[in-house]
């Protein structure tokens, strides 16, 4: 019983818990803010990238080379190295505009960089897994193959990466917790200095529920779209 | 009859091309005059489709020269887009657009790469529909379409970018035997209006009918060539007659 009922101080106890609210609450919108920043900058920064990456010819292969060595890159570092480069590397550059910026702009771009990454290689797979007789088809009625990409190719594959696209976003509303580590003043950054002065662990629980609590959605949302998916794909095979 | 007065509307000699070491096609030469329609029969594996995917510039080519409405689509600095304008290509397997309706599938290409406003295409493809007794499926997505609708919209995909030639690969090989015929009339129809046609086909009594010429390729190769009557009737090539039999003796088991 004396077990049980450290388990429930140390952790649960309803008095530190409403104390800290406030200030994790606080805390986690500007993970939310992160979050959602990051997540625009990565779905249009990533689908500019798959689509270098595949450009055809010869002329493309340096931007080719460079789309690659970025997702190598940024696929290959913690993200909490970037954001420690990143968020303490730049302002030291004294660079006026860009050393300047709030510390939250360093960690939204730590986020996007690295998540741009991830996502470029699940945009490509979607390009790749349209079938190529759907762009001999558009470049036949004389689209261009931009036109080919805009009308054709990027709609289908979107549609089809749209579960693990998000799938990799409920992993960046996650990691916005590590941005913490340049004094970002985010939920688990505030959870972890209440605990420290009370020397209890409420409000570290409390930041896991909020992180939880956002997920849960994103996820039962994710799966209500594969299932859909599946749905129509059984329903057309009959 | 056509443009230039010299050469004929497709013209093709000495086209070779080659997968790796394999050659595709082997020294071809063919002509096909304006409002003209030639089929090409062959075996799978012949060329017939790759001959066809040449004449819009989906294949290059590596030797020989192809001439199509008086201009030389062998030409590196060709702008393919114009090309393709006026040659349409309808496939075996459809191709339409999933994520788009049948109206949707028509219109992209007038839009975006013919010149036409969004009331001028619409219109245009309505009217395309209704010729083809699809009106009332515009609004539609493919997948609702038995394949012979499909494929008949996909002509009319072709149609409406108003090609100067029509390029038909396989389209019926892909069809319920039943829904083959709704299909073929409807080439037949664009054969009777004029339409310039190259159709590689496994329906040879539908050969025999619309083609005022129709070429049989081996290997890559046009063995023989001549009116429907000249094939069908007296072949001379021994490779040709032993094509024939063995369709025919097929269709007899089907």
């Amino acid at each position: 019983m004396h077990a049980l009922h450290q388990v429930y101080r140390t952790f649960f106890y309803p008095h530190s818990f409403r104390l800290s609210l406030p200030d994790v609450w606080a805390g986690f919108q500007l993970n939310i803010k992160m979050m959602v920043i990051a997540e625009v900058l990565v779905l249009v920064l990533a689908l500019a990238l798959a689509i270098v990456r595949g450009l055809p010819g010869p002329a493309a292969k340096p931007l080719r080379a460079l789309a690659i060595a970025y997702t190598d890159f940024f696929r290959g570092t913690p993200l909490i190295l970037v954001a420690f480069i990143i968020g303490f590397g730049v302002p030291g550059l004294q660079l006026g505009f860009i050393s300047n910026q709030h510390v939250i702009v360093y960690g939204i771009t730590a986020l996007t960089l690295v998540y741009t990454a991830y996502v470029t290689e699940v945009y490509r797979a979607g390009i790749e897994s349209v079938h190529p007789s759907q762009r001999a088809a558009a470049r036949s009625l004389g689209l261009s193959y931009a036109q080919t990409m805009r009308y054709v190719v990027v709609p289908q594959a979107v549609r089809r990466v749209i579960p693990p696209l998000l799938n990799d976003f409920v992993g960046l509303q996650k990691d916005t917790a590590i941005i913490s580590v340049i004094g970002v003043g985010e939920a688990t950054q505030l959870a972890q200095q209440f605990s420290t002065q009370n020397n209890d662990f409420p409000s570290l629980v409390a930041a896991a529920v909020f992180f939880i609590l956002l997920t849960i959605p994103l996820a039962r949302f994710t799966d209500h779209l594969v299932a859909q998916r599946e749905r129509r794909e059984r329903a057309q095979a009959f | 009859m056509s443009t230039n007065g010299s050469t004929p509307f497709v013209h093709m000699r000495g086209v070779s091309k080659w997968f790796g070491s394999l050659n595709v096609l082997d020294k071809i030469d063919l002509d096909v005059a304006e409002h003209n329609v030639v089929c090409l029969i062959g075996a799978s594996g012949s060329g017939k489709s790759t001959l066809l995917r040449c004449l819009n510039r989906l294949e290059h080519v590596e030797e020989g020269e192809i001439v199509v409405d008086g201009q030389q689509i062998t030409d590196p600095k060709l702008d393919v887009n114009v090309l393709r304008r006026k040659v349409g290509i309808v496939f075996q397997a459809y191709n339409l657009f999933p994520h788009m309706t049948v109206l949707q599938n028509v219109v992209l290409a007038p839009r975006k790469a013919g010149g036409f406003s969004r009331e001028g295409a619409e219109s245009q493809a309505r009217a395309l529909l209704r010729r083809i007794g699809l009106e009332s499926k515009a609004d539609e997505y493919p997948d609702r379409l038995s394949g012979g609708q499909q494929q008949r919209v996909a002509i009319v995909r072709a149609l409406a970018m108003g090609p100067k030639v029509l390029l038909l690969d396989e389209i019926t090989s892909a069809l319920d035997p039943q829904l083959v015929s709704e299909v073929l009339n409807l080439v037949r129809e664009l054969a009777e209006s004029g339409m310039t046609m190259i159709i590689a086909t496994h329906e040879m009594g539908f050969a025999r009918e619309v083609a005022d010429k129709v070429c049989f390729l081996d290997a890559g190769r046009i063995l023989e060539e001549g009116t429907p009557q000249e094939i069908f009737s007296a072949p001379k090539e021994p490779r040709t007659r032993e094509f024939l039999s063995r369709v025919l003796e097929a269709e007899k088991l089907g």
